[in-house]
């Protein structure tokens, strides 16, 4: 204070250069890496940058989105949930067949969902944590529980129909919203689910306690985190943001028996290319998301360069061996 | 050093006895044949005792599985996992059948380009998970999806070319009693049963994935020796395919996939005793796991049940399975 010595103004430009230099660093590199995704694809389809093609962009890309920050929880945990896309398959097939001509219908099937999600994450944490298996093997089987009951409960085919409310909340956009003219829906459910799993993340105990227990349970467990409930917790989470995942693209796309096929190694790609650890300790709601709409905004990318689509499976495979080599590469540097 | 411990470990394990030698897993395998042959006694025609051929078959379905497993199983003992095997395959039924074109002359030609193939698969997969510290599940993934990727791309869906009926032979024909196919997944046990139990390969891959870090400080080439590892999971998916190829006849960019090989093997792998964090496993138990899985669908074949119930309860029998002794263990999983 009375010591303050007046600096050359050089060097005081220099030492701000650094720390912007420093802060720009410790920037994930998702973020640079979706803007110049995005400006790509903006090139390229000038509808894109305007705010019907932005509307269109979020509508396409909640679902992922939604999955990958349910994802993110199991990930950080030190485990996998690879029953996320039989969860959504379940969730589309198991709809339409409660709802059959039955519009009124409607949320009921929504609730018995949300029941049915909120069972399988209970049973995928309660073997994790309790019977000690791996989560890569138990959500595995559990994938083939959920596949195969889903498929035997309709008979292997999509049986009834999704009402127009139903798919509403997957298609259809909230008109005359000043300023950006009209919203998708799907949106809203994006930024409600987003708000509610960055608080629980970021803003309480339990986005501690599960990075903790995914850099060392042990010493989460002496310290005095309650391993077995958060985990279970996160398989919960994961189970219920699979669920509005599924009544989205159910919306989106119509009653399938594939639609959710893949998906849960999508989020996991997702969340990998935000820049989440796998095997847990590292990762942030965020970078999850925006792991998701980058990998949405590539396959975009690549759509309109014209790839044929098989190709664009190897992208996406050197995308995600890029991406955490490319972060591995980081850390190491930083260490 | 570790050529000490080595020693000493191979001393106690003769010093056990035979009992404590089996690998657990297999008592699981005695349960389930006893249920399921009771099951088939009261609620079926009862033929699967007194009709061999149904014994048999149970082997020959387990071959392709049994043979990637195999594999699996040296990766997992390392602490890594292979998830692009099913594309292997895929790409090993195609590329034979196309290459080989029905001309009986070209099998030796065409094995041999399909196995280097599947070394450099190998090699590319090591060589991520080793020098780009890419996290194996990752780097198999994606892998895979390259494969799949230029498999989808360059081919068309549905049957492509066709290989000879001497190369038929290996799926179809038998030496006296014992069908070929047996004799292959014995050989590749038998291999890899000794690769892991009398070679140093095996020893330091056991080392590994104990603790890498331990078995880096004590002067082992971790990496070389996961790559190594890398290259025989990729090579037995090679052989896996050639076998599939052999028995439908020609090849197609869907039975990989179809198959489920990528995650049934890891699943195989781990009901058979070898952890996930790696350094405990071997191929016995692994195939006690694979014919857990033959005994099952011989079953509910004979029982008739519905074909996605079996999914149920193959997802069912999976956790279980895992479950009935990782309950036990004293370390949490994640």
């Amino acid at each position: 204070m009375t010591t303050q010595v007046k600096k050359p103004a050089s060097s005081n430009l220099m030492g701000v250069l650094v720390k912007i230099w420093a802060w720009i660093r410790k920037i994930p590199p998702v973020y640079p890496i979706f803007l110049v995704v995005a400006f790509g694809v903006s090139q390229l389809n000038p509808n894109f940058a305007t705010p019907n093609g932005i509307m269109a962009f979020i509508r396409r890309a909640a679902p992922l989105v939604i999955l990958a920050m349910g994802q993110l929880f199991v990930l950080a945990s030190g485990g996998f949930d690879l029953s996320q896309g039989s969860v959504v398959t379940l969730t589309i097939i198991g709809s339409s067949l409660i709802i059959y001509n039955n519009d009124e219908y409607t949320y009921l099937a929504i609730a018995i969902m949300f029941g049915i999600g909120i069972v399988v994450g209970l049973v995928n944490g309660f073997v994790v944590a309790y019977l000690k298996v791996p989560s890569l093997i138990a959500t595995l089987g559990m994938l083939l529980l959920v596949k195969g009951g889903g498929l035997y409960w309709t008979g292997g085919a999509p049986k009834g129909y999704l009402s127009e409310a139903y798919r509403f909340i997957g298609r259809g956009y909230i008109e005359n919203v000043p300023l950006i003219g009209r919203f998708p829906m799907s949106g809203v459910v994006l930024l409600v689910v987003a708000a509610i799993l960055i608080i629980l993340f970021h803003k309480t105990n339990l986005g501690k306690q599960i990075l903790a227990i995914g850099d060392n349970s042990q010493a989460a467990r002496l310290s005095g985190v309650k391993v077995r409930q958060v985990r279970m917790i996160a398989f919960i989470i994961s189970a219920t943001c699979s669920i509005i995942a599924g009544i989205l693209v159910g919306g989106y796309g119509g009653s399938s028996i594939t639609a959710g096929e893949g998906m849960e190694l999508q989020s996991v790609s997702a969340a990998v290319i935000g820049g989440v650890v796998l095997l847990g300790g590292k990762g942030s709601v965020y970078d999850a998301a925006f792991g998701a709409l980058t990998l949405e905004a590539m396959v975009s990318l690549l759509n309109l360069l014209g790839l044929p689509k098989p190709y664009r499976d190897a992208v996406q495979g050197l995308i995600i061996i890029g991406a955490v080599a490319y972060s591995e590469l980081r850390t190491r540097k930083h260490e | 050093m570790s050529t000490g411990t080595i020693t000493e470990m191979s001393e106690n394990r003769t010093k056990n006895n035979i009992l404590k030698k089996i690998p657990q897993v297999y008592y699981f395998l005695v349960i389930v044949t006893v249920v399921g042959l009771l099951l088939d006694q009261f609620f079926a025609n009862g033929n699967i005792l007194s009709n061999p051929s149904i014994l048999r078959n149970i082997i020959i379905r387990s071959v392709s599985l049994g043979i990637v497993a195999v594999g699996q199983t040296f990766v997992m003992i390392g602490a890594s996992i292979d998830l692009s095997v099913a594309y292997l395959i895929s790409l090993t039924a195609v590329l034979t059948s196309l290459i080989v074109q029905g001309d009986p002359a070209r099998v030796p030609m065409t094995i041999a380009i399909v196995l280097l193939i599947g070394a450099f698969v190998g090699l590319i997969n090591g060589l991520v998970i080793t020098k780009l510290n890419v996290n194996a599940f990752i780097a198999t993934l994606g892998t895979g999806l390259i494969i799949k990727g230029i498999l989808n791309g360059t081919f068309s869906s549905g049957s492509l070319g066709s290989v000879p009926k001497s190369f038929q032979a290996l799926g179809y024909n038998s030496l006296g009693p014992v069908p070929y196919s047996i004799i292959l997944l014995a050989a590749v046990l038998l291999i890899g049963w000794f690769i892991l139990s009398w070679t140093k390969f095996g020893a330091h891959l056991y080392g590994v994935g104990g603790n890498i870090l331990v078995a880096r400080l004590s002067g082992l080439r971790t990496s070389r020796v996961l790559i190594l590892a890398h290259v025989i999971s990729s090579i037995t998916a090679v052989t896996a395919g050639l076998f599939i190829v052999s028995r439908l006849g020609s090849g197609n960019p869907t039975v990989g996939p179809d198959g489920i090989y990528d995650l049934e093997s890891v699943a195989t792998t781990v009901i058979g005793g070898t952890a996930l964090s790696g350094g405990r496993g071997g191929v016995f138990g692994t195939l006690a796991g694979v014919l857990i899985f033959g005994v099952i669908d011989t079953v509910f074949n004979q029982l008739g049940v519905d074909t996605f119930l079996k999914t149920v309860l193959r997802g069912a029998i999976i956790i279980l399975a895992v479950a009935s002794y990782s309950v036990r263990s004293t370390r949490e999983a994640a």
